[in-house]
């Protein structure tokens, strides 16, 4: 099984363009979208659901009114300021709970009861070159980084099941847990970043994340025309640093089209200047021969 | 310009790299400029980066903490109480080897075991989450920086530290986090009003839905800045329009604007046009709010 992430640490590099073009490169691939808090990838695979569950990510404290006595001895010990009285009336705000339970272990009247949030789902489904799993993280939940293991775990045991070989994931932004629950036990990374300062320093966090993983990591330049001086700045870096840079592509509005169209690049423009780079890195990647041993 | 205020304005997106940051740096150096009092709040503490483009001298650097529980074993009787009432599974309690311990990493400082214990052998200390910095521009402009410590389990302490430091006369911009998570709903929570930036694309538009949507919920009040505008296409448009969405501003995409931006320059110093278009952002929200 060969696991490749796609990171970025800065938002709007363009990973999940490149990670569509990926995904619709060879068929038996499996996709698995990490970016559980904003995910897009389903919008160009559009895959077709045969799995739709619930997933838990904790619990919230509710009140019944018909024995609460309005004491308020609960907003005394609530340290997440989410019960407050609210027109008189002790009133509990179900984004700010954090689900700890003492405020139902303290009601002198019983009056409190946990109900489990289960408002965030995951899916798997059949796309046009594979099999996709992907998640969608209900408003103001946590524990991202469980629903990321669930999503990689189901795509391992498609992998498993079906006998294919590759799995894509489709990393989120950042440097959190979600982040490292992504790249855990994955057998390469390519972090996608653009030529700005903020690029170039998210590229940095990430960087040392992959390293204390031992994950392979290399590195695509998104956008690169966009200020040249900036990204030969991040090429020298790289070449310092040991990462390989294994493709620059230029600025493309076709990216956009694509998108805007449900396709990734490489089915919307096959032969353009973008989508011969992108197939060129992905084949590189995939056979490892441009990857250096750090 | 000294008629107002003391509102309260968040900047975010539910997508990564729409140009938050773009729209709050150039909203407070165009509202400084005017001599406005205005606090530019960062509340993006796992990436700061505001002070890539805007930076002052430091008033005051102040630590956030969390209190982590400490089980004194010479007074504990091994009940297995704070074990059963802690609901983040941060104890380790193993009776028949007198064992138990606080997994620091899990602790979500609810207080639940100290509540739990009757013999008095839980106590707490403090452990860093992060700093909130307060650098000073000119007398009326202040910039406040949230950062969290590598390895922290939420930032959210940390921005509501951030935003409580705010001076309440102030006017104030929260650039907040991307997503819809704690994070952002933590920064949205103390805003009078929410600009969300987006781009014209398909991805765009599917995370402002989410984004409006979470909003809708806190009942927060909102609008948009398409940045970019020009790429991509009208779907946007088309969403705001039949769902009464106000559209705030359109920044065309603009290979200049991309140049200034990844250099950590001002748009409205740069492109002193802008300066106009941002003070009239404002004007355009104070409305809003108070209709």
């Amino acid at each position: 099984m060969n696991e490749i992430v796609i990171l970025s640490g800065k938002g709007g590099t363009g990973k999940t363009s490149l990670s569509a073009a990926f995904a619709t490169i060879n068929n038996n691939t499996i996709v698995a979208d990490c970016d559980v808090d904003a995910a897009n990838l389903h919008l160009i695979l559009q895959p077709v659901n045969y799995y739709d569950r619930n997933f838990t990510t904790g619990s919230k404290a509710l009140i019944n009114y018909d024995t609460c006595t309005n004491c308020g001895l609960c907003i005394d010990y609530c340290r997440f300021d989410a019960i407050s009285f609210h027109r008189e009336k002790v009133t509990i705000s179900e984004i700010s709970c954090d689900g700890c339970k003492l405020c139902s272990r303290i009601c002198p009247s019983h009056s409190i009861q946990m109900i489990p949030s289960d408002k965030s789902r995951w899916y798997a489904g059949n796309y046009r070159n594979g099999k996709m799993v992907h998640a969608r993280l209900a408003p103001g939940e946590e524990n991202s980084g469980k629903l990321v293991n669930v999503v990689r775990e189901h795509a391992k045991k498609t992998a498993q099941e079906t006998g294919w070989e590759t799995i894509i994931i489709d990393g989120p932004p950042g440097i959190g847990c979600a982040v490292i629950s992504s790249i855990t036990g994955t057998n390469k990374a390519i972090i996608v970043t653009e030529p700005t300062n903020s690029g170039f320093h998210d590229m940095k966090r990430v960087l040392e994340i992959t390293a204390n993983f031992k994950v392979k990591t290399v590195v695509v330049i998104n956008k690169y025309d966009l200020n040249e001086s900036i990204s030969s700045k991040i090429e020298n870096w790289c070449v310092e640093n040991n990462i390989p840079v294994v493709g620059k592509i230029a600025f493309d509005p076709e990216i956009v089209m694509a998108m805007i169209n449900c396709q990734s690049i490489t089915e919307w423009k096959p032969e353009s200047e973008t989508s011969k780079e992108i197939i060129r890195i992905w084949n590189q990647v995939k056979t490892d021969k441009c990857i250096i041993q750090r | 310009m000294t008629d107002h205020s003391n509102l309260k304005i968040a900047v975010a997106s539910g997508k990564g790299g729409t140009g938050k940051t773009l729209v709050s740096t150039n909203l407070f150096w165009a509202l400084q400029n005017t001599g406005t009092q205005v606090t530019l709040v960062d509340c993006d503490a796992e990436e700061p980066n505001m002070a890539e483009f805007i930076s002052g001298e430091v008033l005051v650097r102040l630590p956030v903490t969390q209190n982590i529980p400490v089980i004194d074993s010479e007074i504990c009787t091994f009940c297995g109480k704070c074990f059963n009432y802690c609901n983040y599974n941060a104890i380790v309690y193993l009776p028949s080897n007198h064992f138990i311990k606080v997994v620091e990493d899990l602790c979500h400082d609810c207080g639940a075991c100290t509540v739990a214990c009757r013999f008095g052998a839980i106590s707490e200390k403090e452990k860093q989450l992060g700093t909130v910095k307060t650098m000073f521009l000119n007398s009326n402009a202040e910039l406040i920086e949230a950062r969290a410590d590598v390895g922290v389990y939420s930032p959210v302490p940390v921005i509501k530290k951030a935003i409580h430091s705010v001076n309440d006369r102030s006017l104030a911009i929260f650039d907040s986090p991307p997503g819809i998570s704690c994070p952002f709903i933590a920064t949205v929570e103390s805003a009078d009003f929410v600009v969300l930036v987006t781009e014209p694309t398909t991805f765009g538009l599917n995370d402002l839905k989410l984004s409006v949507e979470t909003l809708q919920q806190l009942k927060k009040p909102c609008g948009v800045i398409v940045n970019r505008a020009g790429l991509g296409n009208r779907e946007v448009y088309d969403w705001l329009k039949a769902n009464k969405i106000p559209l705030l501003l359109e920044i065309p995409f603009d290979r200049e604007i991309a140049r200034i931006y990844s250099e950590g320059l001002l748009l409205v110093e740069e492109k002193p046009a802008y300066q106009l278009l941002f003070r009239e952002l404002l004007k355009t929200i104070e409305k809003l709010v108070k209709r």
